[in-house]
């Protein structure tokens, strides 16, 4: 069974998700970081899509669980002697992976890759679709800090129309109870909106007293995020969480970002190092949640 | 479903396996006990209780998660964490694991593998309030509670007050397999 999108996962299935990985915070804390649960075991990573913290998370929480890795990139592959996906996740199947990790820029890219090989496939991102184990971390981040999800008043701001980050976490915010906020420009917010579990508003500073959790994204230029405001300066203005801006939030809020940060335009260096900032944390938490959603997928299934 | 132990001789078993720690150790220092989740917790902690009746005072006690060490993750549903917390670094001392049911061994097996991530203990003994036999493993225990000689179609069901409301052992038919 695979974890292709966090859209229809129940509470309870992502919260036993979160408990699980709860177990693994304490594991990673342990003089020996290292448990044998997945021993023999082998994860094959098709990352398409550039990466750097959810490629080294997932190949953290395998070698952690005791899992081999094969990991391929495109760049010096046979990709670039025209090679397709279904001809790589075929030959990389036939060298005898249990599961797949898949990051493609193309949504749905992972679904095939479970069709083709027949094996399950844990969606590290697809264009800007889905990626459920950023969702999962962010949920366990939160969690973590307030001691609950449900009741918690979110807000997502930015590039959210080509985030598959945005629609993940705020899916499953949605989903544990919290309240979730989209904050951007008209022209950044999805086209579906109105059929998202969340409120939409273009005003940052009236909506910023009353927030628990503050969620900032990066415009996304590789999909085009950057074309669609006058200017970065004018951005920022509006929507940059600037340092006169993270001071106006009540105390008690905590700011996220899924990274790679955009220092000095969505967030300020100051309010990303500062002590409001649960950025580090995310990523800390990243490698205990893909340990938990690793061995969920290979428990009870008997190595064929 | 016969009682074959009941409150006051499972208050009595685990005062005799203190007796015996103290007793086998010259005393209590030096030891540290590790109880296996979640009733060899409970159990740890009142046999820690009687060492500081007897000794005058108590050896450290924590929680011995051994759920990622088990040799059959792949062949059954995906497990729960219950939480290692191990209070002290275990090189040089004697670790005395605690658990409930004595049967396969392979929990033990896995406690074995899992208490090398906290250290090089000196020596492990193990304590257990029932041993069932059937062992899968060259595995035994250094103190036990009752030997409760069974078939593999019995189980046999512990409570202890602290997770189960009260305490008792008994013995029941099943025919499902038991890990133990």
């Amino acid at each position: 069974m695979s974890l292709l999108t966090i859209e229809g996962l129940p509470a309870a299935e992502i919260t036993r998700l979160l408990d699980l990985a709860d177990g693994f915070v304490e594991v990673l804390d342990r003089p020996v970081p290292k448990v044998p649960a997945l021993q023999g075991r082998t994860i094959g990573m098709l990352f398409y899509e550039v990466s750097t913290r959810t490629r080294m998370s997932f190949e953290r929480a395998a070698k952690a669980l005791s899992a081999d890795t094969m990991t391929f990139s495109p760049s010096g592959s046979s990709v670039s002697k025209g090679e397709s996906l279904k001809d790589t996740a075929l030959t990389v199947g036939s060298m005898g992976p249990d599961l797949f990790v898949v990051r493609h820029a193309s949504t749905g890219a992972p679904w095939r890759v479970a069709e083709w090989t027949g094996l399950p496939v844990i969606n590290a991102g697809d264009g800007a679709h889905q990626h459920p184990t950023q969702a999962l971390l962010d949920c366990l981040t939160v969690r973590q800090h307030f001691g609950k999800v449900a009741g918690l008043r979110v807000a997502i701001v930015g590039d959210i129309r080509h985030s598959r980050v945005a629609r993940s976490t705020a899916q499953a915010m949605a989903t544990m109870g919290a309240s979730v906020r989209f904050i951007a420009p008209r022209t950044l917010l999805p086209f579906d909106v109105d059929g998202w579990p969340v409120e939409t508003t273009c005003d940052f500073d009236g909506a910023i007293d009353d927030l628990d959790v503050v969620y900032m994204l990066r415009i996304q230029q590789e999909r085009g995020g950057g074309d669609v405001f006058p200017s970065i300066g004018e951005y920022v203005n509006r929507f940059g969480l600037t340092r006169r801006r993270a001071d106006r939030l009540p105390e008690h809020t905590m700011v996220l970002h899924p990274g790679p940060m955009n220092r000095g335009v969505e967030i300020d260096p100051a309010v990303a190092d500062g002590p409001r900032s649960l950025v580090t944390k995310q990523v800390a938490n990243g490698v205990a949640v893909r340990m938990a959603v690793l061995l969920d997928q290979l428990s009870g299934s008997e190595k064929t | 479903m016969p009682e074959v132990i009941n409150a006051e001789d499972l208050g009595r078993a685990i005062r005799r396996i203190a007796h015996e720690i103290a007793e086998r150790n010259h005393g209590i220092e030096n030891l540290v006990l590790l109880g296996i989740p979640r009733r060899g917790v409970p159990l740890a902690n009142r046999i820690a209780m009687v060492l500081e009746e007897i000794e005058g005072t108590s050896p450290p006690v924590g929680a011995l998660d051994i759920s990622m060490h088990r040799d059959d993750i792949s062949s059954r549903p995906t497990p729960k964490l219950h939480g290692s917390s191990v209070p002290v670094d275990v090189t040089g001392r004697t670790v005395v694991l605690v658990d409930d049911v004595l049967y396969t061994g392979r929990t033990i097996r896995a406690a074995l593998d899992a208490v090398n991530a906290f250290g090089r203990p000196a020596a492990v003994q193990l304590a257990v309030l029932v041993d069932r036999g059937h062992r899968q493993f060259p595995i035994r225990a250094d103190f036990v509670g009752k030997n409760l000689p069974t078939s593999g179609a019995e189980q046999v069901v512990v409570d202890v007050e602290e997770v189960d409301g009260s305490d008792s052992v008994r013995v029941e038919v099943s025919s499902q397999e038991v890990q133990g």
